[in-house]
């Protein structure tokens, strides 16, 4: 697993449309890489706690996520249900060198353990 | 049917043959706001009793002249403030000749004749010519960019000189001016005021108030000079500046003359009528002449002229009641009351307010609340007021100085208003609740309390447009707003809810129709523009206003909006419709239901080749693909367009299906071509975007197989062509459609239904479907526009055919052609270098 070690290098953050997200495909499936207004870039599983709804497809607004399923509001940093709603999704943890998005390949490896 | 035609009348007269009794032929001339609550009164007291004839020098019908200010500041449309639309005037048989200036009036052989050279013989006849504005002869004030401030042309004029962005110099600090000013401000004009008196409004306010309004508007940026003269007007071929006497030199590309009116009473001098300033008439409302009457501001009643609307409505009244038949209706002007219509500046004045050695003051000021207030006493009696900063107790105040009943019980509290009279807090409700019934709380409309409670209370209103529907108050200048809302409160308790506008969500205050109506007033043209503007709670809004304000942009601006998909939903972003599992359905259009062995082929090679699992009918007449991975929709689409289909919009708040019966061509009951006029109606509103999504069906006879009656839109062909019907709902909510109106081709059919969705693009809100928008603005109010008004329906069409012309293009092929990649694949795939490891 020594490549699931230190940073990936999954692509530009220009790849990926203002207000909206993209999918890494990985062996823990698909995560959802999402750019925000003010162009910070976020990572969690695209899987909506309440029926799996993939949060990828969703519209973007501050630091947050609506599900297109059902409207769940998910944030984007802690992963965490808004408003009436409780559900968890697991964040990855990245960084962004030079217009570049780094994956964290521990985070990858500790949730592929998991 | 209502045709428009300049100099020719619109008319839809009452015929001779039901109408045995020769009526009385009444012509006015002039279409105000005056002869139009006169005419409105008489049709009240004797409907029939006349035959009317009214000439309009400008090209329109009857609109709110008080509304100006909110139609410059763009608060408000046109059609807003329209009074009688063109069905009023076919309602009561009127015949109306729009662009039509008489010329002339031969009293000895009682005709009138126009410019054109029409002649319309009278029994009675109404001048209401209204007023001229005053024009200082300054050298200069011909040029052009000097514009008046009286008419929707002017107002239009404005409009466009704005664009500019340049400077404006507004002659003149009174109340036209100032609302002037403030609009060409909100225009995103540079403004100055140049008043000759040392304060603004001199003749409404008095000198601290005056003051006070000045520190608000300049809080607003505008710039005002008072006890300034201006000397020139400059400019080569137009306007380039103003100069005033002190040398001052003001550089304009606008230059608006607010300096006062004077009555345009020449027509009667001409014929010989009595006339001073005004025509002269006599309590009866009768000019020298016993058959002619005048109204209005081209009046002069007891020595007085009139501008103000409360007055010529009283005016107006006697009119109607003598006209009627009643000749004891006299008319006798009573204290007058102004308000300012600039929003965010409560100012009230009433009676007379003149310094003078009788009469005595009281007088109230807050500095830090920007409060003034001024009564003043003449024996005993209250005969003048001046509010300003809290206009509340104005109405109060305003009914004792008309009744002019002794104060000295009340003068300590007096200042104070009817609630602390009363010993209770102070609360505006409870000062409405102290009102006596016959207290007027719509000055424009002459509507008193006891008229407003008496129609909550017996015809069971519940908000405030009931009411405006109902009694008029509050439905003109809307500075009684607040009044009437707390007679709903009185008298409905609890039930009653102010704030009925919804916003659209938590990130703005602002209501669906308040927004729609700023992206337009203000220019809009930008969802990040539209949140600066507005004021906007949330930095880039949220998923529930980003989807309504990208529809609201794209309606509005078809020419020019660049889409948004970030604000798109899902399904719109993608054009398909994702499903519980993250796949997606893909439904093709099949123009009317109907298809062929070519494309029944290719979808069964489609689904064979990509594995879809489930295939299956839709209610709409067409074929739905379940289960599509989204990376393969790009070739699915590619082997759809190869056959020539395209995307059925299964997904969108847009026109999706037309639902037909085979018609003439097969069914024996068939009395038009069901089938071809379907398939003619989808290739004509395909891509369409609109509130919510559109379903519409075409039966081919009154059985109506392809159950059309329960439709957005709903055509039920008949053998002497077709009635078109809308409004229909089958989903959450069943309900039949309403029945739109009848045309006989299949062309106007499609006109009909062009600017129907036209009009619903316009006006509905987000998510509204067609049935709850004609729900809430009312299905006369449709009809009128689409059937009776041809030139609005014409104008709807246009504004459709402009809009198609940006739209009709098929999002599948754009995307197979690599529009919006990024959509379509993942941006990287980790599990082949895990599987590497």
């Amino acid at each position: 697993m020594s490549a699931m070690k230190g940073w990936i290098d999954i692509g530009a953050v220009v790849d990926i449309p203002m207000l909206g997200a993209r999918v890494v495909k990985s062996a823990v499936g698909c995560i959802a890489i999402f750019r925000t207004e003010a162009d910070e870039v976020f990572a969690i599983d695209d899987k909506c706690p309440h029926k799996a709804g993939p949060l990828s497809q969703g519209i973007v607004h501050g630091r947050a996520v609506t599900c297109p399923l059902h409207n769940w509001v998910i944030s984007l940093e802690s992963g965490a249900a808004q408003g009436a709603d409780s559900g968890q999704v697991r964040t990855y943890r990245l960084k962004v060198e030079k217009g570049r998005i780094l994956l964290d390949g521990a985070t990858l490896a500790a949730s592929h353990a998991a | 049917m209502n045709v428009t035609v300049e100099g020719k009348p619109t008319a839809n007269r009452k015929g001779a043959v039901d109408q045995p009794k020769p009526r009385q032929r009444l012509v006015v001339i002039g279409n105000g706001m005056a002869p139009g609550r006169a005419l409105e009164r008489l049709f009240e007291q004797a409907p029939d009793a006349y035959e009317v004839t009214i000439f309009n020098a400008e090209p329109r019908v009857n609109y709110d002249r008080i509304m100006l200010s909110p139609l410059l500041s763009g608060e408000k449309s046109f059609e807003q403030i329209v009074i009688h639309g063109d069905g009023w005037y076919v309602k009561h048989g009127v015949t109306l000749y729009k662009g039509a200036t008489v010329t002339q009036i031969d009293r000895a052989a009682k005709t009138v004749t126009t410019a054109r050279g029409i002649t319309v013989p009278y029994d009675k006849l109404l001048i209401a010519t209204g007023s001229l504005p005053i024009i200082i002869p300054v050298p200069g004030h011909k040029l052009a960019g000097v514009l008046s401030y009286r008419d929707l042309d002017d107002v239009q004029a404005m409009l466009l000189a704005a664009k500019s962005r340049g400077h404006a110099v507004v002659i003149g600090g009174g109340l036209l001016g100032l609302e002037a000013a403030v609009g060409l401000k909100e225009q995103g004009m540079d403004v100055t005021v140049v008043h000759l008196a040392p304060t603004l409004m001199e003749r409404q306010l008095d000198t601290p108030a005056g003051h006070l309004l000045q520190r608000a508007i300049e809080a607003r940026g505008i710039r005002i000079l008072t006890g300034a003269n201006t000397k020139a007007i400059l400019g080569e071929k137009k306007v380039e500046a103003v100069l005033l006497e002190d040398g001052t030199r003001l550089v304009a590309d606008l230059v608006i003359m607010a300096v006062g009116i004077r009555p345009n009473a020449q027509i009667a001098k001409d014929a010989g009528l009595t006339v001073n300033r005004g025509i002269v008439v006599d309590t009866s409302m009768r000019s020298s002449d016993p058959e002619i009457y005048a109204v209005g501001e081209c009046a002069e009643a007891h020595g007085q002229v009139f501008g103000l609307v409360a007055p010529l409505y009283e005016m107006a009244s006697v009119i109607a009641q003598q006209l009627a038949g009643d000749a004891t209706a006299a008319f006798q002007p009573s204290a007058l009351a102004t308000k300012l219509k600039v929003t965010g500046i409560n100012l009230f004045s009433a009676g007379d307010f003149a310094e003078g050695r009788d009469r005595e003051e009281i007088v109230l000021r807050d500095a830090a609340r920007g409060v003034y207030k001024r009564l003043i006493l003449k024996d005993d009696k209250l005969i003048g007021a001046v509010l300003y900063g809290d206009t509340a107790d104005g109405a109060w105040l305003f009914d004792m100085i008309k009744k002019a009943k002794p104060v000295d019980a009340m003068r300590d509290t007096l200042i104070f208003g009817p609630s602390y009279a009363g010993g209770s807090p102070l609360d505006p409700t409870a000062a409405v609740a102290a009102l006596p019934d016959e207290a007027e709380i719509c000055g424009c409309n002459g509507v008193c309390k006891g008229k407003i409670t008496a129609a909550i209370n017996t015809l069971g209103l519940k908000s405030l447009d009931d009411v405006r529907a109902h009694t008029k108050a509050s439905a003109s200048c809307g500075s009684c707003t607040g009044l009437v809302e707390q007679l709903l409160t009185i008298s409905l308790g609890d039930t009653y809810n102010p704030t009925a506008v919804q916003p659209m969500c938590g990130c703005t205050t602002l209501g669906h129709d308040d927004v729609r109506r700023l992206i337009v007033a203000r220019t809009l043209q930008t969802i990040p523009d539209l949140m600066q503007a507005l004021e906007w709670k949330t930095s880039c809004g949220c998923a529930k206003c980003r989807p309504a304000l990208n529809y609201y942009m794209i309606a509005t601006w078809p020419d020019t909006y660049k889409d948004d998909g970030q604000s798109r939903f899902i399904n719109e972003r993608v054009h398909a419709n994702i499903q519980k599992d993250g796949t997606y359905s893909v439904v093709p259009r099949m123009w009317g239901g109907v298809t062929s062995a070519k494309e029944l082929r290719a979808i069964a090679d489609i689904v064979e080749k990509f594995e879809i699992p489930t295939v299956k009918c839709t209610g709409g007449q067409r074929i739905d693909m379940l289960g599509v991975k989204k990376e393969d929709l790009l070739a699915v689409w590619a082997d759809l367009n190869k056959a020539g289909m395209v995307s059925g919009a299964a997904y969108a708040k847009g026109l999706r299906t037309v639902k037909t019966c085979v018609g003439t061509d097969w069914c024996r009951f068939g009395t038009q071509d069901s089938t071809g006029l379907g398939v003619k109606l989808e290739k004509f509103l395909w891509g369409s975007w609109t509130p919510a999504k559109l379903k519409l069906a075409v039966s081919g006879c009154p059985r109506n197989c392809a159950e059309a009656t329960c439709k957005d839109i709903g055509v039920i062909c008949v053998d002497s062509g077709y009635d078109v019907h809308f409004a229909g709902a089958a989903g959450l909510d069943i309900k039949g459609t309403e029945l739109l109106g009848h045309v006989t081709t299949e062309a106007e059919t499609i006109e009909v239904i062009a600017a129907l969705t036209q009009l619903y693009r316009e006006q509905g809100r987000y998510l509204e479907r067609i049935y709850k928008w004609a729900k809430r603005v009312g299905l006369e109010t449709i009809r009128q526009q689409i059937m009776a008004d041809v030139e609005r329906r014409k104008a709807l069409y246009d504004r459709f055919v402009l809009s198609q012309s940006f739209s009709q293009k098929d999002p599948w092929a754009e995307r197979v052609g690599g529009h919006d990649a990024h959509e379509f694949a993942p941006m990287a795939d980790l599990t082949r270098l895990e599987a590497a490891e």
